[in-house]
């Protein structure tokens, strides 16, 4: 197999522009005799049905929630970014670019990463048009904020539901497609495999969550928008039912996968506080604007905070990065709370715990309390909602958490991955954010993919693929259907004595503690060890319960688990062959001898795409080389 | 904490429920309310017992996916908080908790706690949107909106969807929901155009699925979990007799709000 990237020619800055003038267009009469195939109803997916069906596609979407408007974008807090430079404090098209890839430490592709920047500004347009209720100023124009990781102020926040405003945009323009009958919406039903059929993606197999019931659903395109994957260590910011499913099973019917191995770990998350815990809670990064990060001096220090005086304090990211301080990306601030708490300085009840103080003290005293509620209100609430303290009282207690997956589905320039007639948008592909993303990113990639990327270059496939007409009755998936059916049974049949939770959970910690902020080559062997082993366990001693023919939790549950418990054994391989230290991906082996990741662009710079080469065999590994040519290579540096 | 549980188990639509009695022991209070379903359904299926249904995905109070009666108030007894955010220390010890879902013609139960809120995504299909067709936006800070109309926007804006309002109101009713879609888009200068055909067929949708009338109790905004004031529902009725005298555009003969006091 050949990556093909299908990057434009021509200046980095022309690239998009020519490309969307010399891409092939569908016939407006035509368009009606496409059917796209979206799956996933959040920012990317809701963005692009909608987009798609005003543009006179008919179009089927898929969500697994029992509403399109449920979709996990809704979570998002801080804010989306766009290079408007309205503040006038030096931002542009090519500054956001340039952040963009070196927050990714340069392993994302600079024509899409431009591109992405490019319609950065279009996506606020769209969106204020919509009904978007952005912070304002008194005059009436937009307000923006600064954001982890960058020196200008470009981003764009809806208190702090930003995700929430933005895609209720999008879903009430998916809404008034489905409403005027060119949308077909099918909430609570999720998509368990793909069709292909003579190398193109021709549908899906799709079970109904309420009856059970497995049909299938043929189309000229498939767009999976189903979001990432960070749930494979079960603790995460990630609502519950984010999973791996629909882009596992199109890896395993020829798309390849994408960098699976850059996943981030979120700096300001609340600590987990009993074994009980399901999922992690984020708190916005925005709060590192105001808020100082530290931890005693001491280790196993007992003290309340407000007990422990100012010398005896540790304000190490101010120490460490003094340009940046406090907002330092979200790797680095990740590693180095993981690294004063390893060395016991930890906070928490007890002391020596898995925590570091998040202090508004000083901006408090600085700014007054209602500056600090007018800014943080909602956050300090939400914290106080689940800790029971309150933040204008005690410092919060943050620790990293598992947020976002770069990785994702390989993709070319036009968001098509190695399958023809599959596109994957939004968290779902690997396209922008390299080995790390930048705060207030994930938003506009989505809407950018769905609203102004997707709805061109998918035509310029309709207009050229020519494919034979299929319905649902082709054998082809007959036979996948089949073999979901079959799947779906044998999770039923098994009659163990572990529920499929616990096996998540024996999941979660192994790919944790080998796998997450911090790897090295024996943790990550040891790892595909016992990763196999669990997932021979899964299949040999779980117990799912209940029928398949109505909604039954614990079997959707077992259907993602069991993939994760697959896809798990990529990501430990792609975390073992790169043999470097870049964005979120640490490998002890090679760092600096302050600590700071040590990138091997001679040898490293590369996406890693991976082939499945059928059950139980070593993937295939197909490199796409990544040639910069608009920005220098450096090492980041954020003292 | 111990606590006995009774919780309503209904095996699907239209079949007859009831509740079930579960005595809970070891819950510690810093669990959430559905971690401490969690626990539970863990202990059913370790005896083969069918675990008990209930929606919920985000689990940070913002998807709007979870919620339930507890102790006859939609999402428990805590002020603006979701289920799923609900801890176990608003409880005391030995308490009894009783476990419904939300109960009302327009949101039909599907499995134990879980009900179909589909009505709601058809009252936004209705008309909750502003049309704005994908790449004609015009530049964002050329419509200047200001701060109080924004900020007043987003309070409406705010909402959730999560159906708790329904649940409270003696009468089922909707109004709350639709409210504030529609003060949220009628308060920005984007919504004007399509103001008065937007409140007429999200009404005439409201109606079509049966919810109840408006009834003043005010019990929708005690129990929404984003505090939705009352004052967006005076803003819909403003709206809608405006609507229908002005009657443009027709999608159909606007029939008023239902209304008793």
């Amino acid at each position: 197999m050949e990556l093909r990237s299908h990057i434009p020619d021509g200046p980095l800055a022309a690239k998009w522009e020519r490309h969307r003038s010399e891409i092939k267009l569908v016939n407006p009469a035509n368009k009606r005799k496409h059917h796209i195939l979206v799956v996933g109803s959040g920012l990317a997916g809701a963005s692009a049905a909608a987009s798609l069906a005003e543009l006179g596609y008919r179009v089927s979407c898929f969500c697994f929630q029992d509403s399109a408007r449920r979709a996990h974008s809704i979570a998002a807090q801080g804010g989306i970014n766009a290079a408007k430079n309205y503040q006038n404090d030096g931002d542009s098209v090519f500054r956001l670019f340039y952040d963009t890839i070196k927050g990714g430490d340069f392993r994302a592709r600079e024509a899409n990463v431009y591109r992405l920047a490019e319609v950065s500004a279009r996506i606020i347009d769209q969106c204020a048009a919509q009904g978007v209720p952005f912070a304002r100023e008194y005059g009436g124009l937009l307000a923006n904020r600064s954001f982890g990781g960058v020196q200008v102020a470009r981003t764009f926040y809806a208190r702090g539901q930003t995700g929430q405003q933005l895609l209720l945009g999008a879903y009430q323009a998916l809404s008034r497609q489905i409403g005027i009958g060119t949308v077909q919406m099918n909430p609570r039903a999720e998509m368990l495999d793909l069709v292909v059929i003579d190398g193109r993606a021709r549908g899906i197999i799709v079970r109904d969550l309420v009856t059970g019931a497995v049909s299938a659903h043929a189309g000229d395109a498939v767009v999976l928008a189903t979001g990432g994957y960070s749930n494979v260590y079960y603790l995460s910011t990630n609502a519950k039912g984010c999973n791996v499913t629909a882009i596992w099973r199109a890896y395993k019917r020829g798309a390849t996968f994408a960098n699976p191995c850059f996943t981030q770990i979120h700096p300001t998350c609340i600590p987990q506080t009993g074994p009980h815990q399901s999922k992690l809670t984020l708190m916005s990064e925005s709060l590192r604007n105001d808020g100082r990060i530290w931890v005693p001096n001491k280790k196993g220090d007992t003290r309340p905070p407000h007990q422990i005086p100012e010398e005896e304090r540790d304000y190490y990211l101010e120490r460490l990065y003094p340009s940046y301080g406090n907002l330092a990306p979200r790797d680095i601030a990740s590693r180095r709370a993981k690294e004063v708490c390893d060395e016991g300085r930890g906070v928490g009840p007890g002391g020596g715990g898995h925590g570091v103080y998040l202090d508004f003290r000083d901006a408090i005293a600085r700014l007054g309390r209602q500056v600090i509620a007018e800014r943080y209100g909602n956050l300090f609430e939400m914290y106080q909602r689940i800790t029971g303290e309150d933040p204008f009282q005690v410092p919060m207690r943050i620790y990293p958490a598992p947020h976002y997956t770069m990785g994702g589905l390989w993709v070319d320039y036009n968001l098509m991955t190695t399958l023809d007639g599959l596109y994957a948008i939004g968290e779902a592909n690997f396209s922008d954010h390299g080995a790390n993303r930048l705060g207030a990113s994930a938003l506009m990639q989505g809407l950018a993919d769905g609203y102004f990327i997707l709805p061109y270059t998918i035509g310029d496939y309709l207009a050229q693929a020519k494919a034979p007409k299929v319905d649902a009755e082709h054998p082809a998936f007959r036979h996948v259907q089949g073999e979901v059916d079959e799947r779906v049974r044998r999770l039923l049949a098994a009659s163990g004595r572990k529920t499929v939770d616990a096996f998540h959970r024996e999941l979660g910690r192994v790919m944790w503690d080998k796998c997450g902020m911090s790897r090295n080559a024996a943790g990550l062997k040891e790892a595909i060890g016992r990763i196999g082993a669990l997932r021979d366990e899964f299949w040999r001693d779980v117990y799912v319960g209940g029928k398949g023919e109505d909604l039954n939790q614990s079997l959707e549950h077992a259907g993602r688990v069991a993939d994760f418990f697959e896809f798990a054994e990529l990501m430990c391989h792609d975390a073992l062959h790169r043999e470097e230290s870049c964005g979120c991906h640490f490998r002890e082996e090679y760092q600096t001898p302050e600590g700071e990741a040590r990138r091997d662009d001679e040898r490293f710079g590369y996406v890693a795409a991976w082939e499945f080469a059928g059950v139980g065999k070593e993937p295939v590994l197909h490199k796409e080389p990544l040639a910069f040519e608009a920005v220098h290579l450096a090492q980041r540096s954020y003292q | 904490m111990h606590l006995t549980l009774h919780v309503w188990r209904q095996r699907g639509p239209g079949l007859l429920g009831g509740f079930v009695r579960y005595a809970m022991t070891d819950v510690s209070p810093d669990m959430s309310f559905l971690e401490m379903l969690d626990v539970l359904n863990q202990q059913l299926l370790a005896r083969k017992d069918d675990p008990i249904a209930f929606d919920h995905d985000c689990r940070e109070g913002i998807c709007g996916a979870c919620g339930m009666v507890i102790n006859g108030r939609p999402h428990g007894p805590q002020r603006a908080t979701t289920t799923c955010q609900l801890h176990m220390r608003s409880f005391s010890d030995g308490t009894d908790l009783w476990i419904e879902p939300w109960r009302a013609r327009a949101f039909p139960v599907i499995k134990d706690l879980v009900v179909d809120r589909g009505a709601f995504d058809r009252i936004i299909q209705a008309g909750g949107f502003i049309t704005a067709r994908t790449g004609s936006a015009p530049e964002a800070n050329s419509l200047l909106v200001p701060k109080r109309d924004a900020d007043l926007a987003m309070d409406a804006a705010a909402c959730i969807g999560c159906g708790a309002c329904v649940a409270a109101c003696p009468n089922a009713s909707a109004m709350l929901f639709v409210a504030a879609k529609v003060s949220h888009l009628g308060l920005l200068p984007q919504g004007q155009p399509e103001r008065d055909g937007r409140v007429v067929t999200m009404v005439a949708q409201m109606d079509a699925e049966e919810f109840g009338a408006c009834t003043n109790h005010g019990e929708c905004m005690a129990a929404c979990p984003k505090e939705i004031s009352i004052d967006f529902i005076a803003q819909l009725n403003r709206d809608y007799w405006k609507a229908a005298v002005r009657a443009s555009p027709p999608p159909s003969s606007p029939s008023p709000p239902r209304q008793t006091s």
